[in-house]
């Protein structure tokens, strides 16, 4: 297992590499820029070890990656991991509140859907999932905010906050709702918790589509099975048998789907942070991407597709946990 | 079912044993009602992007008339006009060319690579199989829209790159698919049969294996053309897909976007055609996964 992690580690920086040296821009004219010399150009290109092998210089940016350095940003002029450290806390903000909205409420309506399939519980969470799937979120984003933000005013608008709260809390987690209760100032909170709730909530429904989805069909696996059967016979209630029996053996699965939700929203999360102007990771990649500043994005790329990938190396080791036939194995 | 089996002779020829087949599938497949809505929206697609400049009214799709910027929708201007005063109707009906395009070139690269990816590692196995499925996890790990803005950023903006994009992205799910039905496939009687006759791997590949893989790639495609389309329009809309001033979907959603709370049909209407042709495409694929794979419904 710990293999197969570092073989896809090392696999995303050999892309997130190759991208760099696809891109048509010459690395060396966008240090020294236009005006440099000859003897300016020439010592650069050797100092950024351009003048090298493919594979060693794919072995110095390992190196370098390794180490935390993913180069500076032309936009900020900050180093790109002090960017990412900045930006990240937003996205991981939004990716929770959003993952919780969607376990809470997704694993009982998938469980219901499944207990009573082919009843309006299960049509309805069916629907629920058709449209989730189908619904591009930066549309669905931008029709939320003018039915609940300027229409009927019941959400902040695009943002974190609002100008007028900013920089009132001292950055401790960089998580806005954290870092406000930690200093008991709840009017921060409840602003940033009213600019929060509309981003979170459309998420939030992404993912409760996915887990409802995969937990009916869980549900549907189990209630077949003969245990059931079992404690029916024994006289346990039918919501007994779906809860008590049923539901803890569905619980491992649902690990693995869980991670896999909280790591897709880590990601997906680009769009709806477009549209909200949500300051995280996303839109740092997007607007780099725009500035032709190809070390934010390669470092935000990289460091995304760690998450992702480290997400789901957890669920994977929790899911070996929590099955004791996989402990075995 | 078994109705029809009875009264039914015996096939005269393989070509009318097929053509009955394909008969059956499809009858049990319109059965479903979602499903024939699917497909009633798939089809409309396909006509509209074929005859898009009869079913447009020979409006063209990029005309402006700065006179008649951000008119709501009307009998003259069915969907509004956005704020060059383009018809937004046009421009949705000439859309659908750019968003099935995007989709038959992603599925004409993505499946031709994850069959043969996969085929070989099922039929070949050992190391061959070791390698290619874990390229193929590496792959499957990777977070796909950010990495199909990396490519996209690398490449450039604009419809070719956006479809490398996706396909680059896309391909992985199709070789596990592939692999997992050779496996099966490769031990069966008549794989052993015309290894005996003595055919090329090659051939006992391409013409004995992934013809019986088909049905679950295409069955998977057409799960996924909504991720597609809507990978699709979300680089529109970021502004790494088609370049102005081409008629697609999601850049047509950004452009509406500052004049969204005034004037909303310029971002509303494009989005909706997104979200009704995704849906056709889940719906037709939910359909044909309960025909052709009656175990995973």
């Amino acid at each position: 297992m710990a293999a197969s992690l570092l073989a896809t580690i090392l696999g995303l920086t050999a892309v997130t590499f190759s991208i760099g040296r696809f891109i048509p821009v010459d690395p060396v004219l966008a240090i020294v820029g236009d005006h440099a010399g000859k003897s300016t150009y020439d010592r650069v290109r050797l100092e950024i070890g351009l003048d090298r092998s493919v594979p060693e210089q794919y072995f110095l940016y390992l190196k370098k990656v390794l180490s935390g350095d993913f180069g500076h940003s032309v936009m900020t002029s900050n180093p790109v991991i002090q960017d990412l450290a900045h930006f990240f806390p937003a996205t991981l903000e939004l990716a929770t509140i959003a993952t919780l909205i969607g376990v809470f409420a997704g694993v009982p309506a998938g469980v219901a859907a499944g207990a009573l399939k082919g009843r309006w519980p299960d049509h309805v969470v069916r629907f629920l999932g058709l449209f989730g799937y189908s619904m591009p979120i930066f549309w669905l984003g931008l029709v939320g905010l003018w039915l609940f933000y300027a229409k009927l005013g019941w959400v902040g608008g695009p943002g974190r906050i609002d100008v007028g709260f900013e920089d009132l809390v001292t950055t401790r987690t960089g998580l806005l709702l954290v870092d406000s209760a930690i200093e008991g100032n709840w009017d921060v909170f409840s602003n940033a918790l009213g600019h929060l709730v509309l981003p979170a909530a459309l998420l939030g429904y992404i993912s409760l589509a996915y887990i409802a989805r995969m937990t009916r069909s869980f549900i549907i696996e189990q209630l077949g099975q003969e245990y059931v059967v079992a404690a029916r016979v024994k006289g346990c209630s039918f919501w007994g048998a779906v809860w008590r029996h049923a539901f803890p053996n569905v619980l491992v699965p649902l690990i693995t789907v869980i991670g896999l939700s909280y790591a897709s929203l880590l990601e997906g999360a680009v769009l709806t942070e477009t549209v909200f102007a949500w300051p995280g990771l996303g839109l740092y990649i997007t607007r780099s991407l725009f500035n032709a500043d190809m070390n934010a994005v390669l470092g935000g790329t990289l460091v995304v597709g760690a998450v992702f990938i480290g997400i789901n190396a957890i669920s994977d080791f929790l899911y070996r946990i929590v099955d004791p036939r996989l402990r075995e194995a | 079912m078994s109705a029809v089996a009875k009264s039914d002779s015996a096939p005269r020829s393989q070509a009318e044993a097929r053509v009955r087949g394909f008969a059956r599938a499809a009858a049990r497949l319109l059965e479903n009602p979602l499903a024939a809505a699917g497909l009633a929206v798939v089809l409309a697609l396909v006509a509209m992007a074929v005859f898009a400049d009869t079913v447009s009214f020979h409006i063209p799709p990029n005309a402006q008339d700065l006179n008649a910027r951000l008119l709501a929708p009307g009998a003259a201007h069915w969907f509004g006009t956005d704020d060059l005063g383009r018809d937004i109707y046009a421009r949705v009906v000439h859309g659908a060319r750019v968003t099935l395009s995007i989709v038959a070139l992603v599925a004409a690269i993505v499946a031709p690579i994850g069959l043969a990816v996969g085929a070989s590692a099922g039929y070949f196995g050992g190391i061959v199989d070791v390698v290619l499925m874990r390229i193929t996890d590496i792959f499957l790990a990777f977070p796909r829209l950010v990495l199909a803005l990396a490519f996209a950023a690398a490449l450039g903006p604009g419809i070719e790159n956006a479809v490398i994009a996706i396909a680059l992205t896309a391909w992985p799910p199709y070789a596990r698919i592939a692999r997992a039905e050779t496996v099966t496939i490769a031990k069966s009687d008549y794989v052993a049969a015309v290894v005996l006759q003595g055919a090329a791997a090659s051939r006992i590949l391409f013409r004995h294996i992934v013809p019986l893989c088909l049905s679950s790639v295409i069955v998977r495609l057409t799960l996924d053309m909504a991720g597609i389309i809507l990978t699709a329009a979300g680089l529109g809309f970021l502004g790494l897909g088609a370049q102005p001033p081409t008629a697609e979907w999601g850049a047509m959603v950004a452009a509406g976007r500052d004049v969204v709370l005034e004037q909303w049909w310029v971002a509303t209407i494009p989005g909706l055609a997104i979200f009704i042709v995704s849906l056709g495409f889940n719906l037709l694929g939910d359909g044909l996964r309960d025909v052709f794979d009656p175990r995973a419904s």
